[in-house]
């Protein structure tokens, strides 16, 4: 008979952490990995790999993690996935495979994400084998943006032999997992080794570059690239048109973290960029950016850091596990709250955010119960930095620059769900650019396919689109 | 790629740089700027593109050095590289094709106002100049100004030279004297703006002003250049930097340029760069 519970993660003390910048979960050990890897019951017919968006070999890796065959376990993993470090802390596993486990009839499932985590940092510390750098197919394919779908698909494509050109608006590849996502979390070096493996295999990443502004991609063409995969990621930050939305003191989540996590302002002044730290910091948003961008505010020093949020507690979309980090470190939550207005002092500071309470109404287009305001239920808040975190949208340069390029109203392109291919010919386009914010593994999961259908396009007559 | 060719110090507080980038020299259009870093843990700052040759591959950047990046960017010499810079940004000015056209600079303002004023001047639009600092020594770019005006007037605060009083009592002046123009570029610090388009809008007379606000990303990312136009936000970065200044709403502006003064004063000091005295 299978342990009922599955092994505990080893994390910092939650006071302890709510103060640093350091992973919060440490990662298992060898002895508990092979502990948690006994559990898995090894079915015939594994609804795990199911629940994975792209079919990782689940009971496969973690029998050879049970045979202590790590690298063998790595090796099947990357079969499918290429960025298993960053997948195995971020993955939303508790909605994909871990909901299939056929233990949670029984007990908790089995945690693959921190099996696949395990994998992953034992390779790094015992060396990754060094990719060969593939022999050249001649054929040149630029890829616009360093983020998870474009760092996958340039590796796909550089693997097959292309000569493969990663063009990112930023200084430094990585896209949210180096702008947005936590040092606490995903530490900023698992994300410089899986760049680091990409170029490994030959892909050049040229920083600095605005593509629709510092070169188009019709330029790309005329410099002889003959396929273009868009990866450009869901990067405008929406705000809520209330008033006092523009105070000192009001950021989106992206400004937040982006000034955290990719300008290090949490070292200010050994780092140059400044960001305030509040003493009384409420995010507006419950998804993964908000519980960021509401922990990072307790590392800064917040003396309380509460979430505000219009739905229930079950209609949270943030990782269950990252809600629940949040609470033990001792975030607030307040549920079926809207802000209405930012109160500001007469120095144009933010001092005060005004709510109404919300009740859940008729279940709305995504099925969830509509929130409705009471009437009269309006209160105010106290605090001084206020956080918007209410979601993302695909950037409009590209597509407004790219004759043919034609995008949705809300400003995804429009792409082809299988092949990733667009309205415009040889131009191909994947993750949060298409699917606007989504997930690391779904990003991935459409830069591999877009790889996949550039090279049987290029190999083939090439003349149907 | 980004070697510094040729440094002039303008004034003793502002500098002037031409800087090697075959991309930005070549997409480069009046009223766009770049965002560049100096260091590893840098900031990334705007500046506006004072200049381009696209033959030359270059650009060229003026500013007053007012804060720690600056500072920095100051102490760099012909040869050094600037670690990352990033542009064209920003969507080029609208300039019309003829009549006349009064542009109004104020301090380290008259660079930006500069290629503007050049390619008004080749379309053969008119173009009355009026450039402005507190005092002589502080006027930058006068030659090239005269080069591409067909009038230039210079004011100083103190009356060292020139038209004493502010750029925008000048141009109340000649408004009043019968000047005919259809309408007014500005570009300069915020109060300058401001009370150029304070002046203007009694006569109806069209201003375009350029914002400056702190940035991060400068692509639309963050948020943080936002400010509000007609009562709408607007991210200066992707919607600007050119806007229709009696619509900016000044009082914001200049509160939201401030919200790190505290912090740029500890950055100077620690970093003991020599800033800040
Ligand atoms: C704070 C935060 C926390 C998150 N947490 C999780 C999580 O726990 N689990 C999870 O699965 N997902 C999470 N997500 C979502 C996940 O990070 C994204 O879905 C994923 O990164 C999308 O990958 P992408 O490659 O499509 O785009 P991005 O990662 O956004 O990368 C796009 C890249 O393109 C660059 N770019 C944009 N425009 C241009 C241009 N014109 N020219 C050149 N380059 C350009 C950008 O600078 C960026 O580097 C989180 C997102 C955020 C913001
Ligand atoms: S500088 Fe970030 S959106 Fe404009």
């Amino acid at each position: 008979m299978a342990v009922k519970q599955r092994t505990p993660m080893p994390m910092q003390d939650p006071a302890e952490r709510a103060r640093n910048f350091s992973q919060v979960a440490m990662g298992y050990t060898e002895e508990m990995a092979l502990a948690e890897a006994a559990r898995c019951l090894q079915c015939r017919n594994p609804q795990c790999v199911v629940g994975c968006p792209v079919s990782v070999q689940i009971p496969r890796f973690i029998g050879l993690i049970k045979d202590k065959k790590y690298r063998e376990a790595i090796d099947v993993i990357k079969e499918t996935n290429s960025l298993p470090a960053v997948c195995g802390r971020v993955c939303p596993q508790e909605s994909q495979c871990e909901s299939k486990c056929v233990l949670l009839r029984t007990g908790q499932p089995i945690a693959i994400g921190r099996l696949e985590r395990f994998a992953a940092d034992w390779e790094a510390k015992n060396g990754a084998a060094t990719p060969e750098k593939p022999a050249s197919n001649g054929k040149k394919v630029a890829v616009v943006g360093a983020g998870p779908s474009g760092l996958t698909a340039a590796g796909d494509l550089a693997k097959l032999g292309y000569e493969v050109t990663i063009y990112e608006s930023l200084h430094e590849p990585g896209g949210v997992l180096i702008y947005g996502i936590p040092e606490f979390r995903l530490p900023k070096e698992v994300v410089r080794r899986e760049v680091e493996y990409v170029k490994a295999l030959g892909v050049k990443i040229e920083t600095d570059v605005v593509v629709g502004r510092t070169i188009t991609i019709e330029d790309l063409f005329d410099d002889g690239f003959e396929a273009v995969y868009v990866a450009s990621g869901a990067g405008l930050p929406m705000f809520m048109r209330i008033p006092g939305e523009n105070l000192n003191g009001v950021y989106s989540a992206n400004e937040w973290l982006t000034r955290i996590n990719l300008m290090k302002a949490y070292l200010f002044p050994e780092w140059d960029t400044p960001v305030k730290r509040g003493k009384r910091v409420v995010v507006v948003g419950a998804g993964n950016v908000a519980m960021d961008a509401v922990r990072c505010a307790l590392r800064l020093g917040a003396e309380e850091a509460s979430i505000v949020y219009r739905r229930s507690r079950a209609e949270m979309p943030a990782r269950a596990e990252e809600v629940e980090n949040a609470e033990e470190e001792g975030v607030k939550f307040h549920f079926l709250t809207n802000p209405v207005e930012v109160i500001g002092d007469e120095k144009g500071w933010v001092k005060g955010l005004k709510c109404v309470k919300m009740e859940l109404g008729e279940p709305d287009q995504s099925g969830r119960r509509r929130p409705v305001p009471i009437a009269g239920s309006e209160f105010v808040m106290d605090c001084d930095i206020v956080i918007m975190a209410l979601g993302t949208s695909p950037n409009p340069i590209i597509s407004q620059t790219t004759p043919g390029l034609n995008a949705h109203s809300w400003g995804g392109l429009i792409a082809d769900e299988k092949t990733g291919r667009t309205t415009r010919e040889r131009v191909w386009a994947g993750g949060d650019a298409v699917t606007g914010s989504a997930t690391v593994i779904l990003a991935m999961g459409a830069g591999k396919a877009a790889a996949k259908d550039i090279h049987e396009f290029l190999s083939g007559p090439q003349d149907k689109w | 790629m980004n070697e510094i060719l040729v440094k002039k110090n303008l004034t003793p507080v502002t500098k002037l740089i031409v800087v090697k980038n075959p991309f930005v020299a070549a997409k480069a259009e009046p009223g766009q700027f770049v965002i560049l870093r100096v260091r590893e843990n840098g900031e990334r700052i705007p500046l506006t593109i004072a200049d381009f040759d696209r033959e030359k591959d270059t650009v060229t950047l003026v500013f007053q050095e007012v804060g720690l990046s600056t500072i920095l960017l100051g102490k760099l010499e012909v040869g050094d590289r600037i670690l990352n810079l990033v542009g064209p940004l920003g969507v080029p000015a609208e300039l019309p094709d003829s009549g006349t056209v009064v542009a109004v600079g104020g301090g380290v303002g008259v660079a930006p106002i500069l290629p503007k004023c050049k390619e008004l001047y080749r379309r053969g639009v008119k173009v009355i100049s009026i450039i402005g600092a507190r005092s002589k020594d502080l006027i930058i770019l006068e030659d090239e100004m005269r080069a591409c005006s067909h009038e230039l007037h210079i004011c100083t605060d103190d009356g060292s030279r020139g038209f004493k009083g502010f750029v925008s009592d000048k141009l109340k002046e000649l408004i009043d004297g019968g000047l005919k123009c259809d309408e007014v570029v500005a570009v300069g610090p915020i109060p300058m703006m401001r009370a150029t388009c304070e002046t203007t809008r009694p006569y109806g007379l069209k201003t375009w002003v350029s914002m400056n606000p702190i940035m991060v990303d400068g692509t639309g990312m963050c948020g943080a250049c936002r400010i509000t136009v007609g009562g709408k936000t607007k991210f200066v970065c992707v919607d600007g930097p050119m806007f229709d200044g009696h619509e900016v709403d000044w009082a914001e502006a200049w509160l939201r340029a401030g919200m790190y003064r505290d912090e740029e004063k500890v950055a100077v000091e620690s970093c003991q760069c020599g800033g800040g005295k």
